[in-house]
C-alpha cells in the first residue's frame, strides 16, 4: 500500500464522519460529493490511466438508475435491485466497449457522447416500461423518517465510494493497471507485444461503467423520481472530466480531491449566482486548462515541500 | 406522392444540414478540434436574425451579410486569444477547452433571451409551392438555396483564394505546411473565424424555419456531429453528402416507424458509420 493510497482511505473515512456535524444539508452535500467521487474514480479508469476520453457516464448513470428503478417498481428489494444493476452495467458496458473502443481519440469521444443521446431517447419511447417524459416514480424504500432515510443512503453512498476506491486501488496496481497505461502510451506497440489491448480496454470501461451505474440505482432510489432529462444530462458526462482534470489525471486521490473541491466550487456558485452559474463554470473550467493544466495533484511536488531529486 | 414528398423534404432539409455542419467539419478538420461551441454560435446567429427582424426591421436576407463578419472576427479572435494557447494539448484539453466556453455563450444566451421559444415570422408570409402533390415552403426553399451558395463559396474560397490553398495544406500537413512559409497560427484563427462566420449564416437560415431557444444548441451540435462522421471530414463535398444521407434516413425513419424515433436512428446510423467506415462516405482511408 503506497502513501497515496493510504491518504485516499484515510479521506474517504474522513468523510463518513460528516453525519456527525451536520444536519439534513450536510447529509445531501456528503451524499453527492461521494457520487461525483464514485463518477470521478470511475471516469479515471478508462480516461486517465486508458486515456479514452470517455464521455458515457450519463448513459450509464441513467442506464443504472432505469434499471434500479425499474426493479424497485417490480417489488424487488433495493439491496438486489442496486446489485442487479452492477451487474447489467458491467455486461452492457463491457459488450458496448468492444464495439465503441476500437475508435480511438475524438471519434471515441463523440461515440460515447451519442450513446447517452440514444440511451435517452430510447428510454424517452419506451413509455409502457419507463413511464417516458413522464418519468418514472419510485416508491419510497422504508417509512422510518426523513433523516433516517438521509442519513441511510448517505451511507450506502458512501459505502460504494469505498468500494469504487478499493478496486481502482487494486486495478491500479494490478496488471490491468499496467497494461492499461501502456495502451495509453502507445496502443499499437502494446498490441505488438502481446498485450490482449480489446479485452484490456473493454474490462476497463466496464469497470468505470458498473460503479457509475450503481451510483445512478441509489440516487434513483435516493430522490424517489427520475426523468429521462435529468438522469441522461450531458453534465453528468462532463463534470467528472473537469474533477479529474481539476485535480490531476490520473491519480485516485488526486480525482477525488478534485471531485471534493469542484462540488464545494458547484455549491458556492450555485447558492451566490444561480442566474448565471453555468456560465462561472464555464469560465472556472477555462482558467483551469489555461493556468492549471496538471490540476492540483501537480501543486504538490515544486511548491509545497521539495525533495530531492535523485539522479 | 408520398415518396416524393419525402425525398423534396430530404433534399430541402439535407441542404440545411450540410450548412449547419460545414463550419464544424472545417475547424474539426484543418485544427483537430471538436468545437463544442458550434451549437451555440448557430443559436446565437438565429438569434442576430430575429432581434435585427424585430427591433430594427431588418429582413433576415440582410442580416446574413451582417452576420457574416461580425461572426469571423468573434471566432478569429476566439481563436488567437484563447485556443491557440492549448491547440498541442490532448484532445481532451481543447474538447474540454470549448465546452467551457460554450456553457458561457450559452449561459449568456439563456440570461438575456430567456429560454422561452421565439420564432421569427415574415410579416406578408411567403407561401408556399405546390407543383403537383408536393408542396414546399418558399421561405424554407430560400434558405435551402442560401446554404447552397454558401456552400459553394466556401468551396471556391478553398480551391481558388491564396487563403483557401493555404487552409487546405495546413490540413493536408501541418508541418509541410510550415516549411512553406505558412503561418499555421494565423490560419487556424482564420479557419476558425470561417466556421464561425458559416455557423452564424445557418442560424440566420435556421430562424427562418425552426423556433429559436439557447436549449437547441445541443440539437444542432448533434446534427453537425452526425453529418461529419457520416460525409467524411473536413471536405465541402462530404458535408453535403453527409447533410443529404442523413436528412432522408430521418425523412423514411420518421415516416416508417414514427418521428419519435428520428433522433435515436440518427445516431444508431453514426456509430454504426463509426465503427464500419470511420473516414466516411467520401473520406479517404488512412488520412487524418
Amino acid at each position: 500500500m503506497t502513501r497515496v493510497n493510504l491518504a485516499l482511505l484515510i479521506l474517504i473515512a474522513c468523510v463518513a464522519s460528516l453525519p456527525l456535524f451536520g444536519g439534513a444539508y450536510a447529509l445531501r452535500v456528503g451524499t453527492i460529493a461521494c457520487m461525483y467521487a464514485i463518477f470521478a474514480l470511475s471516469w479515471n479508469i478508462v480516461g486517465g490511466f486508458a486515456g479514452y476520453p470517455s464521455f458515457a457516464t450519463a448513459a450509464f448513470f441513467g442506464f443504472g438508475a432505469y434499471a434500479t428503478g425499474i426493479l424497485l417498481n417490480k417489488g424487488v428489494p433495493l439491496s438486489v435491485a442496486v446489485i442487479g444493476s452492477l451487474v447489467m452495467c458491467f455486461l452492457l458496458a463491457t459488450a458496448l466497449g468492444t464495439v465503441l473502443l476500437r475508435l480511438r481519440g475524438h471519434y471515441f469521444a463523440i461515440a460515447s457522447l451519442s450513446l447517452v443521446e440514444v440511451f435517452r431517447e430510447l428510454v424517452n419511447n419506451a413509455t409502457d416500461l419507463t413511464g417516458g417524459g413522464m418519468g418514472l416514480n419510485i416508491p419510497l424504500a422504508s417509512g422510518s423518517g426523513i433523516l433516517a432515510d438521509a442519513t441511510f443512503f448517505f451511507y450506502a453512498m458512501w459505502g460504494l465510494l469505498l468500494i469504487t476506491a478499493v478496486v481502482v486501488m487494486i486495478v491500479s496496481a494490478s496488471k490491468l493497471g499496467f497494461g492499461l497505461n501502456c495502451i495509453r502510451q502507445n496502443e499499437t506497440a502494446s498490441n505488438m507485444v502481446g498485450l490482449n489491448s480489446t479485452l484490456y480496454k473493454s474490462v476497463a470501461f466496464g469497470l468505470s461503467a458498473c460503479f457509475v451505474g450503481t451510483a445512478g440505482g441509489i440516487y434513483a432510489a435516493w430522490v424517489h423520481y427520475i426523468d429521462p432529462s435529468d438522469v441522461f444530462d450531458i453534465l453528468y458526462s462532463v463534470k467528472p472530466i473537469v474533477m479529474a482534470l481539476m485535480g490531476g489525471l490520473g491519480s485516485p486521490l488526486g480525482v477525488v480531491c478534485g471531485a471534493f473541491v469542484y462540488l464545494g466550487l458547484e455549491e458556492v456558485v450555485w447558492r451566490n449566482y444561480i442566474q448565471i452559474h453555468s456560465g462561472v463554470l464555464g469560465v472556472l473550467i477555462i482558467m483551469l486548462l489555461l493556468f492549471l493544466p496538471h490540476g492540483l495533484i501537480s501543486l504538490r511536488s515544486g511548491m509545497f515541500w521539495r525533495k530531492a531529486k535523485h539522479v | 406522392m408520398l415518396a416524393v414528398q419525402v425525398l423534396i423534404n430530404a433534399l430541402v432539409l439535407g441542404c440545411l444540414y450540410a450548412c449547419i455542419a460545414i463550419g464544424f467539419s472545417l475547424v474539426w478538420g484543418v485544427l483537430n478540434v471538436i468545437n463544442l461551441i458550434h451549437g451555440s454560435f448557430i443559436v446565437l446567429g438565429a438569434y442576430l436574425a430575429w432581434s435585427a427582424y424585430q427591433w430594427l426591421g431588418i429582413s433576415p436576407w440582410y442580416t446574413l451579410v451582417i452576420a457574416a463578419p461580425l461572426f469571423f472576427a468573434f471566432g478569429y479572435l476566439l481563436q488567437q486569444l484563447l485556443l491557440n494557447r492549448v491547440i498541442s494539448a490532448p484532445v481532451l484539453v481543447t474538447l474540454t477547452l470549448t465546452f467551457g466556453l460554450d456553457l458561457i455563450l450559452n449561459n449568456a444566451m439563456i440570461y438575456y433571451f430567456k429560454a422561452d421559444y421565439r420564432k421569427l415570422t415574415l410579416s406578408p408570409p411567403t407561401g408556399s409551392i405546390s407543383l403537383f402533390d408536393v408542396v414546399v415552403p418558399v421561405d424554407r426553399l430560400i434558405a435551402t438555396a442560401s446554404a447552397l451558395a454558401l456552400t459553394g463559396l466556401l468551396y471556391l474560397l478553398l480551391r481558388r483564394s491564396k487563403v483557401g490553398r493555404a487552409i487546405v495544406a495546413v490540413r493536408l500537413d501541418r508541418d509541410a505546411a510550415v516549411l512553406m512559409g505558412v503561418d499555421v497560427k494565423s490560419i487556424y484563427a482564420i479557419a476558425f473565424g470561417l466556421g464561425a462566420a458559416l455557423a452564424g449564416c445557418a442560424g440566420v437560415l435556421m430562424a427562418l424555419i425552426f423556433p429559436i431557444s439557447p436549449l437547441t444548441s445541443s440539437a444542432y451540435l448533434g446534427k453537425a456531429f452526425v453529418v461529419c462522421v457520416l460525409g467524411g471530414l473536413g471536405s465541402v463535398s462530404g458535408a453535403l453528402a453527409g447533410g443529404l444521407l442523413l436528412a432522408l434516413v430521418e425523412g423514411i425513419g420518421s415516416t416508417l416507424i414514427g418521428p419519435a424515433h428520428a433522433t435515436t436512428l440518427s445516431f444508431v446510423l453514426l456509430i454504426i458509420f463509426l465503427v464500419v467506415r470511420p473516414q466516411g462516405l467520401l473520406g479517404r482511408k488512412g488520412f487524418e
